[in-house]
């Protein structure tokens, strides 16, 4: 060891402890540098370099501009909002009548999402689209966010001083409003009404019932709504009623519905559906027997239908002309067979053809059980004969004052056009709407009301049920709550909270014994969003007589009428017209005709072919609609199921006001209805004629192929009385020759098959159930912030929906005709069927990906990596349920598409976006993630809780929307699991490829064997073998 | 000891010497640019530029510039890859494969069809690139390169992936072996040129000295890329044709692909070498070298390979029927009655039928008609490419879904670009590189040179 301890020397020097060396012995130069430091000590070569390196780096950074940084952290955090942890409020969305029990998610104080509430015994957990959508109007930049006077920008204090002094002064004065369901604003306009002198409350609604409440209050002097009960009922008869889609509350509707129409081996029932009418609507492409019917002999229809019943019943029958229409009377027959179990509607606005089918429920004794008008509705109290008189009145000039509350008339009434007119004629017109809307934009004063979401409000949809809303963020603009707005104008000292406080302490905390503490009692209500008073009921008694109402539908209605009619019609997405500016609306593929951005005239194929108009892609021609003297040009669509001789039109498009979304898409339909006979009537029978233009016009539609092809891999159905007999009814079960004997394609398999230690997430999707309202489509796209791209991108073929129903209609040609085959039958049945990422465990796209962006994920998901993809779409090509979608253009920030992608583009608009969701990059496909961010937020919850995740505590958004719970997601592995026990998986397994005992159960395009995720339930039509 | 046959015809007419095979074919080097050739030029960048307006704006704006949609993932862009990697089949076989089999016909083609290879390849390769969402991250992400993405790295199991491997493959193998053979007459124009071109030349000659060794290492070398080259003429369009023959798309899974495209691209490139050296030839005027011999061979290999490709694609609809699979015997009806028949009978009449005329001695000697039909078998080959990826895309399995493809200006633009780059590259290829393999040519001018003889 002691050679180790040797000394080195560096040199010489070192040994010989040169003074000079020791003095630069730790200097990394030893010798003096020239170029170190200036001989006389001034800048050097070096600091010029410096100076000019930084001068440089400084000026160019200096010209750089500095991101804005939009996100600042609290200064002082609110005590509930933690960021990244949503709150949940229970409010309540209502539009006039339209109503729905809601939850509002907040982020970081932002309202992002709308879900039904759970407790709502009206509408559940279920919304319907516009429910879903109505969140981005709170961030619509074109509301007003301020006062107008006389269309100038004004403060709420000279708004106020006006309103005061020119009502004073106004002489008589009319509020004019749709359906209010609201206690409390009653009592403010009653206020308000009192102190200017007895001002009058006319009420009307843009899609009127008014034939039902007139009929009631001829038949048992109540001028309200039944509450209708479609889950008792076994069988329902349905004239033109949408009840399923925009008929007075579709989603309690289609929630009973759905309970009557689930159908398993246990329970092999369900309610049998006749629908007789002239457009196809949602609620007809559900029914199991369905007749296309003319609007002129509607009226006859249900007469007919009274007199088959009435000789049953023994009661005296009407004379009435005889109509043929298919199936009628055996929609009498099993009627009558399920007596005090069925239901008979219609969606006629004529009072007397309401009267008759109050007759016939009298007849049919479902009065008090399914039709219950001892237990109201009031989602309408529009009064058509008042507001005709109204609008008579003003243009007389015969009012002095007109309030407009948060209504839109100009717009949405029949004669909006002379309303418009007759406005100046009033000396002070004001109106609480909060956009410049057609009828705002005509009156003097503009009093902006909030968004619901930013208002307080409580609700009486019907007699015992309330509910509350409740603001989810403080107004973004300078608007006031509308309510608020007539009681200071009334001159009240009180704001609206307190008032609504008020009420609800003198009323309902008055009525009930369960809480002694008012403020326990509100906070329970707020908590809820919904209390219900269990004050008795009234019975309302009386037996509809008919016999007027006979008389005058047989003088009406025709039998043979030669002209053409035209049906008017609200679709889903749009409505009646009020949430027009909602582009997640706008670019909603509508159920039926699977079209966007449009409304256009729904013809029969009959009429197409007489008039030589063949659609192709979408490509048709504009046809000239003449009613009367009006006449409007738009588009025709051909439309299966439409009744021969009539044309459907829908109502909420051609707004000139509404905003940039939507202004100028589609015509106003509303000018053509007809209130000449005291009530809007929807049906024009006389005096409509139609000449197709040669203007060529391309309807962007997001399916254009119609039916299945007869491709049983797809769509599988069956009809109940063959799933009475045999389970696997309708089943396709491919085997495939392997070794001597058939087995089932997931028997041959390339792959070794994953194995889900954890957790295996599917969906079960049963076709009997999904109505295809589509309120799961707009759910899922405010879910994953997916983009709008517009009516040309649409025509493009590029709508980014990840998850779509596909419509298909029955064809009468045979299997292997193939070009018989793609076109519809002219009464097609309809089969709807969500398509989703199917999360396939032998995933095509996830092998043909170059870069492995898409992967699978220990859990059963099929993972989509944004950030990874290069964009080849080779995964979309090999997607066998083409659900991938490409960003073929950069969709946010982008001025192209900053009219329609709101959500995206403005500062405002991207206020909505999901802060858990990546928006995506333009070059990216895309995809159902099957809500992996809601996944991820449950397990992280159930892993701070040391539990297992619970199920039905993660839910995806599209199963969360659906109101008839057509939709079930869950783990697969964990036996107690809905979708375990729906699905009947046969052993507990932890492989990805799970054997289910359900017969009905099925994957699409099975024989492929990419092994889904996804799960299908037959569809079962009741229908009677012989006419299957 | 050269053996003249008295049975076959001389591959070289005109009495050339050797001599005069130095001339004729560096004349075009030397010699100032012809007024055709100029214009020709002018016409190759003009297509380039018009088309690189489409190109930018695709890059700039993204692949909606395009007509694809939700459903037709690949139109044109697939198809003209698939289709320029068919032309660019012809070179590479011709040299080697020909090469290795002693077919002495070659020699006066293989330099032009090579470079023709090359150039088709590049524009190609382009589309890969192009078609991608994100080119600008897809351009090296799909190679597996060591990154710092964590473990990252490429997916073998994809058919890109393979296609990245085998197009990269085969482009630097054709490249090498054509420069390999392109020394020797660098070499030759760099000993009778002076100034700046002896410098450029020399460089370009790798400083060839033309020794017994020297040539013998190049004979060594040419014989061994060869071998290198021949596999890859099969294996670059079977590997193309695996983007399709893997997927699960009827139409697309089809075990036949890989035999069927590699005719099929042999096919295309005798084609497109036909349509080139029928041009070149005249222009030129190298008839004595490129001889209605040369033509008619050519015009046999077409017949063959335009016979394999209609028997595929009878034997497609045969199993598509025999399959039971009714998606996919759909898939098959539908391409052939179905809204894109006129695609299909298009392929049908250029591919299977016109090639068959070829049967007269007359009509395959002829040069105009072989210069028609050589264009004809081109637009059949890219229909064929179409039909394939559109019709089988277009109506797949959910009938939702199904969708009509309609091209845009800039997919027609970029298809345009290639069509300037590839004329542009292949016009300055003729006018600075000698279009004829002068070295190997004169290896043959003994034996099939009448004058050189006597």
């Amino acid at each position: 060891m002691k050679e180790n301890n040797k000394t080195y020397w560096k040199g010489l020097e070192q040994l010989t402890n040169d003074p000079e060396f020791v003095k630069n012995a730790d200097r990394e130069f030893p010798e003096h540098l020239p170029s170190s430091n200036g001989e006389d000590g001034g800048p050097s070569r070096r600091d010029f370099l410096k100076l000019m390196g930084f001068s440089l780096a400084a000026a160019s950074l200096a010209a750089c501009e500095a991101p804005v940084r939009k996100a600042i952290p609290y200064v002082n955090k609110p005590v509930d909002i933690n960021p990244s942890i949503p709150n949940y409020y229970a409010s309540t969305f209502a539009s006039g009548g339209d109503y729905a029990s809601i939850v509002v998610k907040t982020r970081e104080g932002r309202p992002i999402k709308i879900d039904g509430n759970e407790l709502s015994p009206i509408n559940g957990k279920g919304v319907s689209a516009i429910v879903e959508a109505s969140v981005l109007s709170l961030y619509d930049k074109e509301r007003l966010a301020a006062p107008y006077v006389n269309g100038e920008k004004s403060d709420w204090a000279t708004l106020d001083a006006q309103v005061k002094s020119k009502l004073a002064a106004a002489g008589s004065i009319k509020i004019i409003t749709n359906t209010v369901i609201s206690p409390s604003t009653e009592k403010a306009l009653s206020q308000f009404a009192e102190t200017f002198g007895g001002a009058e409350v006319i009420t009307y609604d843009p899609v009127s019932s008014y034939g039902i409440t007139k009929a009631a209050e001829t038949s048992y002097g109540a001028a309200v709504l039944p509450t209708y009960k479609f889950d008792q009922a076994k069988v329902i008869v349905s004239f033109g009623a949408d009840f399923l889609g925009t008929w007075i509350s579709p989603i309690e509707f289609a929630r009973q519905y759905a309970k009557g129409r689930k159908i398993s081996k246990e329970k092999p029932e369900m309610s049998r559906h006749f629908q007789f009418e002239s457009n196809l609507s949602l609620t007809g492409s559900n029914a199991d027997y369905r007749t296309p019917i003319k609007a002129s002999a509607s009226g006859l229809a249900v007469l007919s239908l009274y007199n088959a019943i009435a000789k049953k019943a023994g009661a005296a029958s009407f004379n009435a002309t005889a109509v043929e229409v298919a199936h009628l009377d055996k929609a009498a027959n099993e009627l009558w067979a399920n007596r005090g179990a069925s239901i008979v509607v219609s969606g006629s606005n004529d009072p007397n053809v309401q009267i008759v089918i109050n007759a016939i429920n009298d007849l049919l004794g479902n009065n008090g059980i399914t039709v219950d008008f001892s237990t109201p509705s009031f989602f309408r109290k529009g009064d058509d004969a008042k507001m005709n008189q109204f609008v008579a009145d003003l243009n007389a000039g015969r009012v002095g004052g007109v309030v407009f509350f948060n209504c839109n008339p100009v717009y949405d009434f029949a004669k909006g056009a002379e309303l418009a007119a007759g406005i100046a004629k009033a000396k002070v017109s004001i109106a609480t709407n909060s956009t410049m809307d057609e009828t705002a934009s005509a009156v003097q004063l503009v009093a902006p009301d909030n968004h619901f979401l930013e208002s307080w409000n409580d609700f009486n949809p019907r007699k015992g049920e309330y509910s509350l809303a409740q603001p989810t963020i403080s107004p973004l603009f300078d608007t006031r709550q509308a309510q608020e707005s007539l009681l200071v104008w009334a001159g009240s000292e009180s704001n609206y909270y307190d008032f609504l406080q008020e009420n609800w302490k003198s009323s309902l905390f008055a009525s009930q014994s369960e809480l002694s503490d008012f403020q326990q009692f509100w906070d329970q209500s707020l908590f809820n969003g919904v209390y219900s008073d269990n004050s008795e009921s009234t019975s309302i008694s009386g037996v509809a007589d008919a016999s007027a109402a006979a008389a005058a539908i047989s003088r009406t209605y025709k039998a043979d009428n030669a002209g053409t009619e035209l049906v008017i019609y609200t679709k889903i997405g749009i409505g009646n017209g009020t949430f027009a500016n909602n582009p997640w609306l706008q670019e909603m593929s509508d159920p039926i005709s699977k079209a966007t951005w449009d409304n256009y005239l729904t013809v029969s194929q009959k009429w197409a072919n007489e008039n030589g108009l063949k659609m192709f892609e979408g490509a048709t021609q504009k046809a000239k609609l003449t009613i009367g003297d009006k006449s409007v040009i738009v588009p025709v669509l051909v439309q299966p199921g439409q009744a021969i001789g009539t044309v459907g039109l829908a109502l909420g498009y051609g707004r000139t006001k509404a905003g940039r979304v939507a202004n100028g898409v589609g015509v106003n339909a509303y000018e053509l209805l007809d209130s000449s006979k005291g009530f809007v009537n929807f049906d024009i029978t006389e005096g409509v004629s139609i000449e197709l233009t040669s203007d060529k016009y391309k309807i962007a539609q997001t399916q254009t192929h119609q039916t299945y092809m007869g491709r049983n891999f797809v769509v599988q159905e069956s009809i109940l009385p063959e799933y009475k007999e045999d389970a696997f009814a309708g089943r396709y079960q491919p085997k495939i020759y392997k070794e001597g004997e058939f087995v089932k394609p997931s028997k041959i398999s390339l792959w070794k098959g994953h194995q889900y230690s954890q957790h295996h997430w599917g969906l079960a999707i049963d076709m009997n159930s999904c109505i295809g309202c589509g309120a799961c489509t707009v759910a899922c796209q405010v879910e994953n912030n997916v983009a709008v791209v517009g009516k040309q991108e649409v025509l493009n073929r590029r709508e980014m929906a990840w998850i779509r129903i596909d419509r298909y209609y029955s064809s009468d040609a045979e299997v292997g005709d193939n070009d018989g085959l793609e076109i519809a039958s002219e009464n097609p049945e309809v089969v709807f069927q969500p398509m989703m990422c199917q999360h396939c465990n032998n995933a095509p796209c996830e092998t043909v990906c170059p870069v492995a962006a898409t992967t699978h994920s220990s859990e059963g998901l099929n993972q989509m990596t944004y950030n990874r993809c290069i964009g080849t779409r080779y995964c979309a090509n090999n997607c066998p349920y083409k659900v991938r979608r490409f960003n073929w253009f950069k969709y946010h920030d982008n001025k192209d598409f900053s009219t329609v992608n709101v959500a995206q583009n403005d500062d405002l608009g991207k206020m909505v976006l999901n802060p858990d969701v990546t928006v995506r990059s333009r070059g990216v496909i895309e995809k159902c993630s099957m809500c992996v961010q809601r996944i991820q937020a449950g397990k992280l919850t159930a892993k701070r809780e040391a539990r297992k995740v619970q199920d039905g505590e993660i839910t995806t958004a599209c199963a969360t929307a659906c109101p008839t719970d057509a939709i079930v997601f869950g783990d697969m592995n964990d036996t107690g699991s809905k979708i375990y026990a729906t699905l009947k998986i046969q052993e507990e397994t932890l492989s990805a490829t799970k054997e289910v005992n359900e017969e009905r159960a099925y994957h699409v395009l099975e024989e492929v064997n990419v092994n889904p995720n996804v799960w299908y339930f037959t569809k079962i039509r009741n229908k009677d073998k012989s006419e299957a | 000891m050269q053996v003249t046959s008295s049975v076959r015809e001389p591959l070289i007419t005109g009495g050339k010497t050797l001599k005069d095979v130095t001339h004729d074919v560096s004349r075009q080097v030397e010699g100032k640019p012809t007024l055709g050739w100029i214009l020709g030029l002018l016409v190759a960048v003009g297509t380039l530029l018009l088309g690189s307006l489409a190109l930018v704006a695709t890059l700039w704006e993204g692949i909606g510039m395009w007509g694809l949609n939700k459903t037709i993932g690949w139109a044109w862009d697939i198809t003209n890859f698939v289709w320029w990697v068919g032309i660019g089949h012809a070179g590479t076989l011709i040299s080697a494969v020909l090469l290795l089999f002693r077919q002495k016909w070659r020699m006066a083609i293989n330099r032009a069809a090579e470079a023709m290879t090359i150039f088709a390849v590049i524009c190609a390769a382009m589309f890969p690139v192009i078609h991608m969402g994100r080119p600008w991250l897809g351009a090296y992400w799909a190679l597996p390169l060591p990154n710092t993405f964590g473990s990252l790295w490429v997916n073998f199991n994809s058919p890109l992936l393979w296609d990245v491997f085998a197009i990269s493959t085969y482009f630097s193998v054709s490249l090498v072996f054509w420069y390999i053979g392109l020394i020797p007459d660098f070499a030759t124009i760099r000993d009778r040129a002076t100034g700046l071109r002896k410098t450029i030349y020399g460089a370009l000659s790798f400083g060839w000295d033309g020794a017994a060794k020297t040539w013998s290492r190049y004979e060594s070398v040419a014989l061994i890329l060869a071998g290198l080259a021949t596999p890859l003429v099969l294996s670059v369009h079977t590997i193309v044709s695996f983007d399709f023959a893997t997927s699960v798309i009827p139409g697309w899974h089809t075990t036949i692909f890989p035999p069927y495209f590699v005719a099929g691209a042999i096919f295309s490139g005798f084609a497109m070498v036909l349509t080139l050296m029928i041009i070149t030839r005249k222009v030129f005027k190298l008839e004595d070298y490129i001889t209605i011999g040369h033509i008619e061979l050519m015009n046999i290999v077409i017949i063959i390979t335009g016979s394999i490709v209609g028997i595929a694609y009878i034997t497609e609809f045969f199993i598509a029927w025999y399959s039971g699979v009714a998606a996919e015997q759909y898939a098959f009806m539908n391409r052939a009655f179905g809204p894109y028949a006129w695609a299909y009978w298009s392929m049908m009449t250029c591919n299977v039928i016109s090639p068959q005329l070829f049967w007269f001695k007359k009509i395959r000697t002829s040069i105009v008609a072989t210069f028609a039909l050589s264009i004809v078998v081109n637009i059949g080959m890219w229909f064929e490419r179409f039909v394939i990826i559109v019709t089988s895309l277009h109506r797949d399995y959910l009938p939702s879904s199904w969708a009509m493809f309609y091209p845009t200006l800039s997919d027609v633009g970029v298809y345009l670009f290639t069509f300037g780059l590839f004329f542009t590259l292949f016009l300055l290829f003729a006018k600075f590189f000698p279009v004829i393999n002068m070295a190997e040519v004169k290896s043959i001018v003994k034996s099939s040179s009448e004058k050189v003889n006597k």
